[in-house]
């Protein structure tokens, strides 16, 4: 028997046209095809959606929120990128 | 009938119906030709408006008044070019590379929007391109957060949400200068005298002149017709202009108490089809600015290529 673990695979889920693709967890397949039928499976008995997208996990990159502060640290420090820091008068603030 | 014409016509009510009941239509659903092809267009001219609008702003960026003015400005640009980036990516779901369609822009075949031919002459044209030029793309973007192609609408979404600081800075720094020096007050007045009547171009044509306009709106593709789209910018913007004690540059400019909008004066469409066929006072340098720019970068395209192949090289190894 083969000991080896399956590899793992993300679920992203489509519950409505127009809408993005959500991730909503991940399960462990042969492969793609096989990963796809288990996701339907799994998270789709209930009509959640309408289209699935599997992703090997190990095919992912992610940042991790503690790795460079600088890759994060210059959101803060630029209020000018919102809208509400302009303000109008009542008159034109509707824009 | 053939089982393959069978087939399409299956494929074609299918769509039809999605379209009809207001769903998306998304990458590998079955489509038209000529939807696709339509979508594919607006995509492209849309990304490589985003893309080109960012010459007549950049072109202030060293000379902004103020330092704040600068970091406004870069932000602003920095925007832009995500959005062109969107809308690339969405164009790309349908299998029209990012080359093609820089290509396409570079051979003069693809399009993008006429307003960004003309000149950003003093910093009020910056004001004025913020205030006017995205109020005026807002207006539109609005509508097409509906349209019927999933990834444009998805992107349409993102872009209003980050380009509504646009049209406020831009406001803004108008407001400062309508309330600033008689010369300032000047320049912006002078400003909004040049970017008002191309501005208004930007919605297209006159419903009853717009070439593609009929069948966009049966597709869904378009939400709104130009002339609808045109009207509402004019009636939120007229009274912007008032409020700042700016005038607009239309003697036929009045509201209509019937209709509950404002009466405006006759758009010159010879000077609109001038702009788009080539003739305006920007077009070349424009292109030939993207040209350049995409050449000198290609060593660093080039650079990262061969670090990549280095690096697959050593991790055989």
């Amino acid at each position: 028997m083969n000991q080896q673990a399956l590899p793992l695979f993300e679920i992203f889920i489509r519950s409505k046209r127009g809408l993005d693709h959500r991730h909503v967890g991940s399960l462990h397949a042969e492969d793609c095809e096989q990963a796809l039928e288990y996701a339907r499976d799994v998270y789709l008995r209930r009509s959640e959606g309408v289209s699935i997208w599997v992703v090997c996990s190990s095919d992912i990159t992610a940042s991790q929120e503690s790795d460079v502060a600088s890759f994060y640290d210059p959101m803060d420090d630029k209020p000018y990128r919102h809208a509400t820091h302009y303000k109008l008068p009542k008159e034109v603030d509707n824009m | 009938m053939t089982e393959n014409t069978a087939q399409t016509d299956l494929q074609l009510d299918n769509f039809e119906e999605k379209v009809a009941n207001d769903q998306r239509i998304e990458p590998k659903d079955w489509m038209p030709d000529a939807f696709r092809k339509t979508v594919l267009r607006q995509m492209s001219q849309h990304a490589h408006s985003e893309v080109i609008g960012m010459q007549p702003e950049g072109n202030w960026i060293t000379r902004a008044p103020t330092l704040y003015r600068k970091v406004v400005l870069l932000a602003k640009i920095q925007d832009e070019g995500g959005h062109g980036l969107y809308l690339y990516s969405a164009a790309e779901t349908l299998g029209c590379s990012r080359e093609e369609m820089v290509q396409a822009l570079h051979d003069g075949k693809a399009k993008y929007a006429s307003i960004f031919n003309y000149p950003s002459l003093t910093w009020a044209d910056i004001g004025m391109i913020g205030w006017l030029v995205d109020g005026a793309a807002i207006v539109n973007q609005v509508s097409l957060q509906r349209t019927s192609y999933g990834p444009y609408s998805r992107a349409m979404i993102r872009i209003c949400k980050e380009e509504s600081f646009h049209q406020r800075q831009g406001y803004e720094a108008t407001m400062v200068l309508a309330r600033g020096s008689a010369e300032q007050k000047a320049m912006a007045q002078d400003a909004l005298n040049r970017w008002w009547w191309p501005s208004l171009m930007m919605f297209g044509p006159h419903d009853s002149d717009s070439a593609h306009s009929g069948q966009s709106m049966k597709w869904k593709l378009k939400r709104e017709s130009n002339d609808v789209l045109r009207q509402r910018f004019v009636d939120q913007t007229v009274p912007q202009a008032e409020f700042i004690g700016l005038k607009i540059p239309d003697k036929n400019l009045k509201w209509n108490e019937e209709r509950g909008q404002y009466d405006f004066g006759t758009i010159n469409w010879d000077e609109f089809m001038q702009v788009v066929s080539g003739n305006g006072p920007c077009n070349r340098q424009r292109l030939q600015h993207h040209i350049q720019a995409q050449q000198d970068g290609q060593w660093v395209r080039d650079a990262m290529h061969a670090y990549e192949l280095k690096r697959q090289t050593r991790e055989v190894a």
